[in-house]
């Protein structure tokens, strides 16, 4: 048999082999017996010598390519292994992806928290200012500063919670805003502030009344703040906490501090404002109230109402997650049942 | 205030549905709570003729009647109203016909007797019992002679009229009058309003002069008007039926001729009057003053009050008789038997009204009014009205000449503004003749100089004085749906969170992301739970006039709170809770009614902070767990200090044994550990572990700098050391030991095991830990480290006493 030939049969029994091998430790096997120092095609090429040199080129290009061929056919062998063998484990491994995670352990924000920093948010980015009061505060700055002497008919919308004849919880965070009128250099521009946080009133609980809650209010003075700014930025406050969707109207009311004066209502999105029970059939959900800054306030706090002007509004973060969310009881938000706290998610 | 859409066709022409009519009154002058129908849900109640009237066969005070309801056969109703007859005409309940307050009428048997309906008093009719006159209250209602049988009765009583409910704010004081009303939606409208008009007749040979004499004895501001009036031989009776249902339409109860005049003119001019029986008056001397201390009064409702130096009060002879525009006397009021009348017609101080109102509450129609103030231009044109009424309803005379207390010059204010101002706070570019008509509208005259009005304001509208009240009334009836929708323009500013707020809400985050669910609690408290869990002792900040006994004291600490929340949820069957709260505690400060506000946080759990679920166990949280979040959250802060937990059994309200107080170097600033079980018991809550800390203080204290520290490119080395020591021998005692005889190369103490189980002997502990050794610059040598290890070892052993194992 010709050299040529037994590398012809080697390579076919080989082959025939390796196709064989059913198990990585064969195919290995397999290789070391056909390719090792020891194998038969190592065999082969030392009875090279006995060829006449002008054949030993072919037959030592054909010796490298049977040795190719196999070395290759040896890899896809293993590869094809490897993966049946990993194809095997995977299928052993498959899960219940269904059955629950285990659980990490995440608190969360309150939901007047969530609303209170949505708008802190919204108003930083207009250059607003958060300003924190005292929730004790003087009589004369909750209510004469603000436009309300004693005796005032309007001081009957706001019972309150006296320490002593002079200082009581702030019905109002407004009750900051004289002090931030009176310290503010309006050569550094103008002023834009909002106070976020609890007040209280002298109400009894129920399911509309508690006697704590919270307020945002808002106030820009400079030398020209006009109604219609007042207008833009109520309508960009309800859109943001309502969304897009909802019209806003403006109707005449009355606060002592602020001349005009109006209430902001926004489309009923129960019923969306065809009229029903939440909105009493009228299609429209009050939620804030605001006008233009008193010139009594002004001038109150040494500002020539002549010269500059502004406007204020106030609103309840718990009235709106109330109508945001459908909370039926204002006492929801009080009495931190886990139950209710967890079904807000936003992260604030 | 109620406004009947029918009664407002006497002012003006206005086609409008009621609805339309109120979304107009709410978009440009008061908030409107609604359209009352009296009528609706009402259906086949009709006018009917009683033809017979017998009793019932089988009862004591039925009736059986034949009722003609316009059909060809009458209808047969068995009936045990009193006051039923034959002859009368009735509000009958056709058979399937709906009543007031949702009741379907049936036909039916009465003891035997067919009845084929019902006949109706007023409040079966939806009438709210406060408003059907006493006299009819009893019994079915008599409709007039000419009501026309088988007619819905509606009509006949005023329910077919549309009444809008106006909520008056405190400005707008002159919309509690029908002719406030008027001005205004003729304004609203562009109309020329139609008022009413007074056709008085004095009795020419009876002069009040000689009859009536008023003195006042209050100063001007307290009583800038007084008059009275005087009708002679008035026959007291009920009002006729127009005049009951206008009343009981604007929500007043008819009472008798006289009183529904006064009301009358109360609602169409919004002037409060009061009539007195004339012969009760002792020589028909009155006089006003404040009331002195001690001094009693029985009111019109029977009650004796005691009447406080702060109430202005109406006299005969001196002898108080009416508190004054609140409500009348009993001595002085008008019965049946009342002929002659004094009728006042007054103006009062509207802070004094509202404090007598306030003190004795007594909140009447009067009262509202005169605390809103009312127009003092009309005071005496209402009181001839109410006398002229009088006099015809009561065929009366009234005697020449008004008794005149006091009197006042009334003159329209006068306010100045330009256009520019106008347009200059509104946003707008209204023009000159666009302002100019609103005016017009609006009835104030004008005069317009270099572009600035002189707006001359009538009486009636008292709220107007300033430029910025004309600036709303222009914004009104221009409308605020006009207004352009604009932003704040002018020198940018920076909005962003000063240094505290951002720390608040990076701490809120902290503890959410630990697992803490953030709860807001009352700040208000019982005075027990307020001081409970203090930090440090202070006296508490109480309510002047609580509301309830639960909340009466500002808090001194979060935790009470918390623990009441953890008892709400446990008493639900929520036992894993963990929740935090950031807020306010209320320090009290010497010499001061104001506390020291200072912002605390805390939080409190109960349970497991991971949920039960498969192939997991809860993990009841321990005092470990609690103090890994609060070293977590403190170690986020970078405070330059080096916090410490030192044992305390210093707060009543925890464990002796379970509680560390946190300083951060010497400055406390909270404490952790377990609730006291005996405390938890009292809160109703199971084991629980709380901490506090104060907020305030941690963000006050001076933060690391931050400074990178490069990382050693040499390998480090580490030592075990297991030992067997003293109980009582702290962690801290042991690790400050290890860091002092550490050497410059100790970078690492990690306790890795504690056990006092078997195999320690009482009374010991074993601990481990691992220290890593590592120099910055050099790789280190075994033998250096063996060196260092050993000092260690020996101090150990030495100063503390532990068995090395």
């Amino acid at each position: 048999m010709s050299l040529q030939d037994r590398l012809t049969e080697l390579r076919d029994q080989g082959l025939a082999d390796i196709k064989s091998a059913d198990v990585l430790k064969k195919v290995n096997q397999v290789k070391v017996e056909l390719l090792g120092k020891k194998g038969p095609i190592t065999e082969v090429l030392r009875g090279m010598r006995d060829v006449a040199p002008e054949e030993r080129p072919k037959i030592g290009a054909y010796a490298n390519e049977v040795r190719d061929k196999l070395q290759a056919a040896i890899d896809h062998r293993r590869s094809e292994l490897e993966q049946a063998a990993l194809n095997k484990q995977l299928a052993a491994e498959q899960l219940d992806v269904t059955l629950p995670g285990r659980p990490a352990v995440q608190g969360q924000p309150h939901v007047i928290t969530q609303i209170i920093t949505e708008l802190e948010d919204l108003f930083m980015g207009m250059g607003y200012q958060i300003v924190d009061g005292d929730e004790v505060e003087e009589d004369y700055y909750n209510f004469e500063r603000l436009n309300l002497p004693k005796d005032h008919p309007a001081r009957d919308m706001q019972d309150t919670f006296y320490i002593t004849k002079d200082v009581l919880l702030r019905t109002q965070t407004s009750a900051d805003q004289p002090r931030s009128l009176e310290n503010h250099d309006f050569s550094k521009g103008p002023l834009k502030v909002l106070s976020p946080g609890r007040v209280y009133r002298r109400d009894t609980d129920d399911a509309t009344h508690s006697h704590q809650f919270h307020q945002i209010e808002g106030l820009v003075v400079d030398k020209h703040i006009t109604m219609a700014d007042l207008k833009g930025t109520l309508i960009l406050v309800a859109k943001t906490l309502f969304g897009d969707q909802f019209d806003v109207r403006l109707r005449p009311s009355y606060f002592p501090f602020t001349e005009p004066s109006v209430e902001a209502d926004v489309t009923c999105f129960n019923c969306n404002g065809k009229g029903c029970a939440i909105c009493k059939q009228t299609g429209w959900i009050e939620v804030l109230g605001a006008g233009m800054v008193h010139p009594h306030v002004l001038e109150m706090s040494g500002i020539d109402p002549e010269v500059y002007g502004g406007f204020a509004f106030g609103l309840g973060p718990d009235r709106f997650a109330m109508l945001k969310y459908g909370v039926d009881d204002i006492r929801n938000f009080y009495l931190n049942d886990v139950r209710f706290l967890s079904q807000f998610y936003k992260k604030g | 205030m109620r406004i009947s859409t029918q009664w407002l066709q006497d002012y003006l022409k206005l086609d409008i549905p009621a609805d339309e009519l109120a979304e107009k009154i709410e978009r440009t002058a008061v908030e409107v709570d609604g359209v009352i129908r009296p009528n609706a849900g009402q259906k086949k109640v009709v006018v009917g003729h009683v033809e017979t009237c017998e009793p019932h066969p089988d009862s004591d005070h039925l009736h059986v009647c034949q009722v003609d309801v316009g059909e060809a056969e009458p209808l047969q109703i068995v009936c045990g109203a009193p006051n039923v007859a034959a002859g009368e005409n009735v509000i009958v309940a056709l058979p399937n016909s709906w009543i007031g307050n949702h009741t379907k009428i049936k036909k039916s048997k009465m003891r035997g007797v067919k009845s084929n309906g019902m006949l109706c008093a007023l409040d079966e009719l939806g009438f709210d019992e406060k408003l059907v006159p006493k006299e009819v209250a009893d019994g079915i209602f008599i409709l007039p002679e000419d009501a026309k049988p088988g007619e819905p009765v509606f009509s006949y009583l005023g329910m077919d009229d549309e009444i809008i409910d106006m909520s008056i704010t405190p400005n707008r004081g002159d919309m509690l009058s029908m002719n406030g009303t008027a001005h205004e939606l003729a304004a609203i409208y562009d109309q020329t309003p139609t008022m009413p008009t007074v056709d008085l007749h004095e009795d020419a040979n009876d002069d009040i002069d000689d009859q009536l004499e008023v003195r006042i004895d209050a100063d001007q501001r307290d009583v800038p008007q007084y008059k009275m009036r005087l009708i002679k031989g008035v026959h007291i009776q009920a009002s006729p039926l127009w005049l009951q249902i206008r009343l009981w339409n604007a929500g007043m109860r008819p009472i008798n001729n006289v009183v529904d005049a006064t009301n009358y003119v109360l609602m169409q001019y919004g002037q409060p009057l009061h009539a007195f029986d004339y012969d009760r008056l002792t020589d028909g001397q009155v006089n006003v003053r404040l009331a002195r201390e001690g001094e009693h009064l029985t009111t019109l409702d029977g009650e004796d009050r005691e009447l406080l130096p702060t109430d202005l009060v109406i006299c005969n002879q001196d002898t108080p008789i009416c508190l004054a525009g609140t409500m009348g006397g009993l001595e002085t009021e008008v019965t049946d038997q009342t002929t002659n009348i004094a009728l006042e017609g007054a103006v009062f101080d509207a802070v004094k009204i509202r404090k007598t109102a306030h003190n004795h509450d007594l909140h009447s129609e009067a009262s509202m009014r005169y605390e809103r103030g009312i127009d003092h231009g009309m005071t005496e044109t209402a009181l001839d009205a109410a006398a002229a009424m009088i006099a015809k309803l009561g065929n009366g005379t009234v005697a020449r000449g008004v008794a005149v207390g006091r009197d006042e010059d009334v003159q329209p204010v006068t306010v100045t503004i330009s256009l520019a101002k106008i347009n200059h706070v509104l946003g707008t570019d209204l023009d000159l003749t666009t302002v100019t008509d609103i005016f017009n509208r609006l009835g104030f005259s004008t005069t317009v100089a270099d572009q600035t009005y002189t707006v001359v304001v009538p009486s009636r509208r008292w709220d107007i004085h300033l430029p910025a009240d004309l600036i709303e009334e222009v914004a009104r009836i221009y409308g605020y749906d006009n207004l352009p929708a604009t932003l704040p323009t002018g020198q940018p500013t920076i909005g962003k969170l000063n240094e505290t707020q951002q720390m608040i809400r990076d701490s809120r985050k902290m503890m959410e992301s630990a697992g803490l669910t953030q709860a807001i609690s009352y700040s208000l408290t019982t005075e027990a739970k307020a001081k409970a869990f203090a930090l440090h002792a202070s006296d508490v900040t109480k309510l002047d006039f609580p509301m309830s006994s639960e909340r009466t004291t500002l808090r001194l600490s979060l935790i009470a709170g918390l623990l009441d929340d953890l008892a709400y949820n446990n008493a639900r069957k929520e036992h894993n809770v963990a929740l935090y709260e950031e807020g306010r505690v209320f320090y009290s400060q010497p010499e001061q009614v104001r506390p020291k506000e200072i912002e605390h946080i805390a939080g409190a759990i109960t349970g497991s902070m991971v949920p039960k679920s498969w192939g997991v166990a809860e993990q009841p949280v321990d005092f470990y767990a609690i103090k890994g979040i609060v070293a977590g959250y403190l170690k986020s802060l970078a405070l330059a200090g080096n916090v410490r937990y030192v044992a305390s059994a210093d707060h009543p309200e925890m464990h002796p044994g379970r509680t560390a107080d946190i300083y951060v170097d010497d400055q406390l600033v909270g404490f952790v550990g377990e609730v006291h079980p005996a405390t938890a018991k009292a809160y109703k809550v199971r084991e629980t572990y709380v901490f506090e800390l104060d907020l305030t203080a941690l963000i006050a204290l001076p933060k690391a700098r931050q400074q990178y520290q490069p990382i050693s490119k040499f390998p480090s080395i580490t030592r075990d050391v297991a030992m067997l020591i003293d109980d009582q021998t702290t962690n801290a005692a042991v690790v400050a030991l290890m860091r002092a005889k550490g050497g410059a190369h100790l970078q690492r103490i990690e306790l890795f095991d504690v056990y006092n189980g078997e195999h320690v002997p009482a009374g010991k502990k074993s601990l481990a830990y691992t220290l890593t050794y590592q120099d910055q610059n050099a790789t280190l040598v075994d033998d250096e480290v063996t060196q260092a290890f050993e000092k260690v070892l020996n101090a150990l052993q030495t100063e503390l006493g532990a068995e090395i194992r």
